[in-house]
């Protein structure tokens, strides 16, 4: 209909499958989040260690290379689970900043000003507009995490050949799995407190707050009450806990396997808790 | 004829609070007006319809789907109008109204050129490229009509419509909801406190007061049954007058000194009241004639 024909028309055109439509969130936030430069900066800081990693695991294997730049083989460290628990611990900070960046900003629009009544109207549900949105994260943070870790591995793979690719398959999954978990867990914190908080700079700052000021109780506590249990609230010793784990590395951590899953389990529940009385159509003033 | 909305005992529940309490209605008109005083359970019957308030007790349906079972197809045929602010205040008109459609399951493109429709449509043409957060209350009221429009629904509700408005944005709000009644081609649920609003728009009418149906009618049908009214005021003592007009059918009560009510019957010739004041050498004042009104229905049911 041309736009000077004011009078109200129809749709009687297809319609799309309603399984996908949570990628349509997806779609509008990336379109919203790439609008900063800062963040595209930073992303593409992030491929600076997976780069260097890149560089290091070539040069492990070439010779000529390595006796161009005056180096020993024995100086570079060994490619193994140690070394992909390293480079999860470096990205994995990298992912906690860009969580701190990005995950704020995607629920708070919404609720601020009732947008979510508009959303749940449709044919939506509240579990579709969470994946809508968490979605937006698991794919920015795997960027950054288990896909260069992934590609590592192969070029690893490809270097060393299949004499070290099949008693390592292993690690490909840990190398997927470990990230995962970090990003999961970040990004049901991110959207739990952008929910809670509603206010973008707070909501940043309550990420970062649960780690960094976490894990100052955490020591705290350790250090006063001469126990351990207080790497219970250090998120960061809980996640290197699973890492250490799933990589088979040494990791120098209080926790069992247990309590670190434990802890994990609490604060996604905790999370979905919160996101469950949060993305709401309206509020019930009681 | 299929019903749009039907209520079967319905009751809903904020904590021990009874919101709404035993609805039972169907509902099949074009356009329907649902008035009630503030916390009569309006809104609150509208967010149940749209599965936003869990049903303690009873059924309602909607287009014959269960609210309970087939939300989704409901909502797929519902284009709704809150009460509130509701929109994304960084986003552009034409950007928010796009991702509405396409959450309605309108394909991208379809999405893009039917938000440039409703935004023209709804008045927002020249401004649809600015964000949201910039609009004006009544820029936003057009925006919020225009994301219900976006995906072509069966039903549209429309809660408080007018709301904050001035009166030329009134007009033009009211002004719409005719012309997309007129369209036929999707049913309206109006739900405000302003009578005028529902008597310009609406065919029908539920009244609802603390959570309970207290009058349901068809407006036509309501005028043309509706007694008519004598308002008299004569400058001398008009006792004599009121005994006469009594002797030919009306029911005449005093409003105080020579201020008379007369409600008139059937048939009744305006002319006679002249008469019988000429007969009585007494000068009126002041008559005013009028039916009753969407006010007085409204009145008389809050009286129950």
């Amino acid at each position: 209909m041309a736009v000077y024909k004011q009078t109200y028309r129809d749709y009687e055109g297809p319609r799309t499958a309603g399984w996908s439509r949570f990628l349509i969130l997806m779609r509008y936030s990336y379109a919203r989040v790439f609008q900063s430069r800062f963040l595209v900066l930073f992303l593409a800081m992030c491929t600076f260690y997976p780069i260097a990693c890149a560089a290091l695991i070539y040069l492990s294997h070439n010779s000529p290379a390595l006796a161009m730049l005056k180096l020993q083989s024995n100086v570079l460290p060994p490619i193994d689970g140690q070394f992909f628990y390293v480079f999860c611990v470096v990205q994995g900070v990298l992912a906690l900043l860009l969580t701190t960046f990005v995950g704020p900003n995607l629920v708070w629009p919404d609720l601020a000003n009732g947008g979510l009544a508009l959303y749940l109207s449709r044919p939506f549900s509240r579990a579709e507009y969470v994946a809508g949105k968490m979605t937006v994260l698991l794919v920015l943070l795997s960027a950054v995490t288990w896909v260069p870790g992934l590609l590592l591995y192969a070029i690893q793979a490809s270097c060393a050949g299949w004499v070290w690719a099949k008693p390592n398959l292993w690690l490909a999954g840990s190398i997927v799995l470990g990230p995962l978990i970090w990003i999961f867990v970040l990004s049901l914190i991110a959207l739990a407190l952008s929910a809670w908080v509603k206010w973008r700079i707070a909501a940043g700052a309550c990420v970062l707050g649960l780690h960094f000021v976490g894990a100052g109780f955490g020591e705290a506590i350790n250090e006063i009450l001469r126990t351990r249990k207080g790497s219970l609230i250090n998120l960061g010793e809980v996640i290197h806990t699973v890492w250490g784990s799933l990589f088979d590395a040494s990791r120098g951590t209080d926790l069992s396997l247990t309590q670190a899953w434990i802890v994990l389990g609490v604060v996604c529940s905790l999370c979905l808790i919160l996101l469950a009385r949060r993305v709401r159509a309206f509020e019930v003033v009681r | 004829m299929q019903s749009v909305i039907e209520l079967a005992g319905l009751s809903v529940r904020f904590g021990k609070r009874e919101i709404l309490k035993d609805l039972s209605v169907s509902l099949s008109g074009l356009t329907l007006g649902l008035l009630g005083p503030n916390g009569a359970g309006k809104s609150t019957l509208i967010q149940t319809l749209l599965g936003f308030c869990p049903v303690a007790k009873g059924s309602a349906s909607v287009f014959g789907h269960d609210i309970r079972h087939h939300l989704r197809q409901i909502r797929a045929q519902i284009g709704y109008m809150p009460e509130n602010d509701a929109f994304v205040g960084d986003m552009t008109a034409v950007t928010f109204v796009r991702m509405m459609g396409e959450l309605s399951g309108l394909p991208a493109r379809a999405a893009l050129e039917r938000a440039h429709e409703v935004l023209f449509y709804v008045g927002l043409g020249e401004a649809r490229y600015r964000k949201l957060g910039t609009y004006s209350l009544g820029m936003k009221q057009m925006a919020k009509l225009a994301q219900a429009l976006v995906h072509g629904p069966r039903l549209l509700i429309l809660d408080e419509p007018t709301n904050g408005l001035d009166p030329s944005a009134r007009q033009r709000m009211v002004r719409l909801i005719r012309d997309i009644r007129d369209s036929g081609r999707m049913y309206i649920l109006l739900c405000s406190h302003l009578l005028r609003d529902v008597e310009e728009t609406c065919e029908e009418v539920l009244i609802l007061k603390q959570g309970q149906i207290v009058h349901y009618a068809n407006l036509e049908k309501e005028r043309s049954t509706n007694r008519r009214f004598v308002e008299l005021e004569t400058s001398g003592d008009g006792a004599g007058l009121a005994q006469a007009l009594a002797r030919l059918g009306c029911e005449c009560t005093a409003l105080g000194t020579g201020r008379y009510k007369m409600i008139l019957p059937e048939g009744f010739d305006l002319r006679e009241i002249y008469r019988a004041a000429a007969d009585h050498d007494l000068p009126l004042r002041r008559v005013s004639y009028r039916r009753d009104t969407l006010e007085d229905i409204f009145l008389k049911a809050m009286e129950v």
